[in-house]
């Protein structure tokens, strides 16, 4: 949950953008990102975002690029949301689906990216479950699963972040992170400008972190009584895929305050800038 | 044949000596330590300023890997890479392939030490047959084998009551049992020490009661039991508190620290290189209250011995992700340098103590020879050179496996010469003055 002191736009109001290109060749997590960089990233999604509703969804920034989504394991979502980015810039995308068993069979992720390489991509999107894995690969790359991305980026730019849940859920030393932790929704929910719900990881009920899904949506789950006591114009967020009646009820997650499917539009638009970007794009030149 | 090594600095703990001395090497025993010794037609050697005689240095807990994982390492390279650390001798951990759970892979690794013919090799047999936690192994025949230990290591012994057993069954030879301390459950399938770099980083993480859980848990067996409990790689601040309330209250647990664990801490797994797998070990590099504890018991005698857990992979098996990446480093050849740097040229602990804590105690611990410079004791001489500078070269590393987090640092303090048996069977090419050893 996330009350911003300053919105990005308001961070930059008359000023030019102090960044105009990302001058780096990939990007393996959040935290390395500078705010500068970070708001480039955003204004620049705005503009791709415009490219999303036109009648033909298309630009040719990465025309002749080859992009390949490198995913170690399934996620419809993500992988989607890179190849229509990937595609309304233009570029030429290639999925390779690597189911673990395989790895298990012979090939390591090294030699798995210098085969890749040989056959010159421009561009890779990996998604591995072990943390750091991009960190073993050489050349063009995009993506990390670093799994405190969100706390990274808010704080980074300006956000006062507190994080609620069970304390089995919650990593030890989160407040090193620069955030705040209860377990109390009532007081998180309270004075939040923004709250986002995080799925909860229906395997994870194995590992005895929560006693039942029935309890959690109890005493954690977002309700509309409970979203009675936030701010009057709060806004509702999830990355998805939801569990609902879980960490959220129906009636908010499709109530007024859910921008959760337009979280899903910006992420293409994110995507797109952000491979934009990373191709060598600059700032501020009209995408088509 | 007679030498005497003369005029060097002689630091004998056990004999209260620390002082310019001459050592009398007759064949391959100790013959007499003293000043001005006479030469009774002795060749001599003389020691150069500023080296430092010792007893040779026993690193109780290395894993050679022989039988069966021969591409990481042999009895032959590790102990070829044993002397070029200055250790006159290791034991070596049970978890080969086969187990050395029988006494006849206990005779497989001595008859390819006796074949090497390098640093001393005591073998360390498994509590359980094939370190499963289920049988207790043959342990009076693996002690007539040539055993000194007995050990789970890698894991630790299943249950509490096979671990009472072991202990009961050991104590019968007064063989200390060695126990790899770690709650599994707790542990789950952590790869890091739980903390603020394990979330960062988004590894799963084990907290240091994980392993202090496991020394309560040996503690408590061993008052029952009244045998020696030894707690391997001790690596956390809540394990050090329970090691030194056990012995304040007479019980017989002693424990090892290693060179990593008072050096490193896990922010090493972020940089300088993120996700590097010469970082991953169990226990893991942990926060810095804990690795400042270790610093405090090896100060303050709470800390029995300095043991390297020397355990090599192969280079392929850790160009993986981290996750899936093997547990352990290479340690022989990086001990002594990061010891006298980090403890000694530190200001931490003096060199008599340094010697306790390689030699004396290892060779109390596992009640075999040497430990010592007295007359009739093996001929066993690890020579120091605390002022040599040290490059550490992982590629230049003995050891058939070159898995370490020290490449590139710069080390004061390393290895002149290591004596076994009365043969100079290493001498450290970067110093003049011994060639006559």
């Amino acid at each position: 949950m996330s009350a911003p002191a300053r919105t990005p736009d308001e961070m930059r109001v008359g000023a030019a953008p102090a960044v105009t290109a990302l001058r780096r060749k990939d990007l393996l997590g959040i935290a390395e990102l500078s705010t500068d960089e970070i708001a480039l990233i955003l204004d620049t999604a705005e503009a791709m975002k415009e490219v999303g509703e036109r009648p033909i969804k298309k630009v040719p920034a990465l025309r002749g690029k080859t992009v390949v989504n490198l995913f170690f394991e399934p996620s419809t979502r993500t992988r989607t949301s890179f190849e229509i980015a990937e595609k309304r810039l233009s570029a030429d995308t290639l999925n390779i689906a690597v189911a673990s068993s395989s790895v298990v069979k012979g090939e390591t992720l090294a030699d798995t990216a210098l085969n890749l390489e040989a056959m010159r991509p421009d561009m890779i999107v990996l998604r591995h479950s072990s943390s750091g894995a991009c960190h073993l690969l050489s050349g063009d790359l995009l993506h990390s699963r670093v799994l405190r991305s969100n706390i990274h980026l808010l704080t980074k730019m300006g956000s006062d972040v507190w994080v609620c849940g069970p304390p089995t859920l919650i990593p030890t030393d989160i407040t090193r992170f620069g955030v705040r932790a209860t377990s109390d929704v009532d007081e998180a929910v309270a004075d939040a400008d923004v709250i986002m719900l995080l799925r909860i990881q229906l395997e994870r009920m194995e590992g005895a972190f929560f006693p039942s899904l029935r309890e959690y949506f109890n005493v954690f789950g977002m309700t509309e009584a409970r979203l009675r006591r936030a701010k009057p114009d709060v806004m509702i967020m999830h990355p998805g895929p939801m569990n609902r009646g879980v960490e959220i009820a129906s009636e908010v997650a499709d109530g007024p305050y859910s921008v959760i499917l337009e979280q899903v539009a910006n992420g293409v638009a994110v995507r797109m800038a952000v491979l934009y970007l990373l191709a060598g794009g600059v700032a501020h030149e009209e995408a088509a | 044949m007679k030498r005497l090594l003369k005029g060097g600095r002689v630091v004998d703990p056990a004999n209260g000596i620390d002082g310019v001395h001459d050592v009398l090497i007759d064949g391959d025993r100790i013959a007499a330590v003293g000043r001005d010794l006479p030469l009774d037609g002795a060749s001599v050697v003389e020691i150069p300023a500023g080296l430092v005689v010792c007893p040779g240095f026993i690193d109780m807990h290395v894993h050679l890997r022989e039988p069966g994982q021969e591409h990481k390492e042999t009895v032959a390279t590790g102990t070829a890479a044993a002397v070029a650390g200055g250790f006159t001798a290791v034991a070596c951990m049970p978890n080969t392939a086969p187990v050395n759970d029988n006494a006849n892979v206990t005779a497989y690794i001595l008859a390819k030490a006796a074949e090497a013919n390098l640093a001393r090799v005591y073998p360390i047999g498994a509590v359980s047959r094939g370190s499963k936690g289920e049988l207790l192994a043959d342990i009076a025949e693996l002690r007539q084998a040539g055993c000194v230990a007995i050990t789970d290591d890698g894991h630790p012994v299943a249950t509490a009551l096979l671990l009472r057993r072991a202990m009961e069954y050991a104590g019968m030879f007064g063989m200390p049992v060695i126990e790899h301390c770690e709650d599994g459950s707790l542990k789950g399938d952590a790869v890091a020490h739980e903390g603020y770099q394990a979330a960062t980083l988004g590894l799963r993480g084990m907290p240091g009661a994980c392993e202090a859980l496991g020394v309560e848990r040996g503690i408590l067996l061993s008052e029952l039991t009244g045998a020696h409990f030894h707690v391997a790689h001790m690596s956390a601040r809540a394990s050090l508190r329970a090691v030194r309330k056990g012995k304040e209250i007479g019980v017989g647990v002693t424990c090892e620290v290693a060179p990593h664990h008072f050096t490193l801490t896990d922010e090493a797994l972020a940089s300088p290189v993120p996700y590097d797998t010469n970082t991953k070990m169990n226990p893991p590099l942990r926060e810095a209250a804990d690795r400042d504890a270790m610093l405090a018991g090896i100060a303050d005698g709470s800390v029995d011995a300095i043991a390297t857990d020397h355990a090599p992979h192969h280079y392929d098996e850790k160009n993986v992700e981290f996750d899936r990446a093997p547990f352990g480093i290479v340690g022989l050849e990086t001990a002594v340098p990061l010891s006298l740097d980090r403890l000694v040229h530190a200001g931490l602990i003096r060199l008599p103590r340094l010697v306790e804590l390689l030699s004396v105690n290892p060779a109390r611990i596992l009640r075999v020879p040497g430990g010592t410079l007295s007359p009739g004791a093996p001929a066993d001489v690890t020579i120091l050179a605390p002022e040599l500078e040290v490059r550490v070269e992982a590629a230049a590393l003995r050891s058939r496996s070159k898995n370490t987090p020290f490449d590139g640092w710069e080390l004061r303090g390393g290895v002149a010469a290591t004596i076994v048996g009365g043969r100079a069977l290493f001498v450290n090419p970067a110093l003049t003055g011994l060639q006559g050893l």
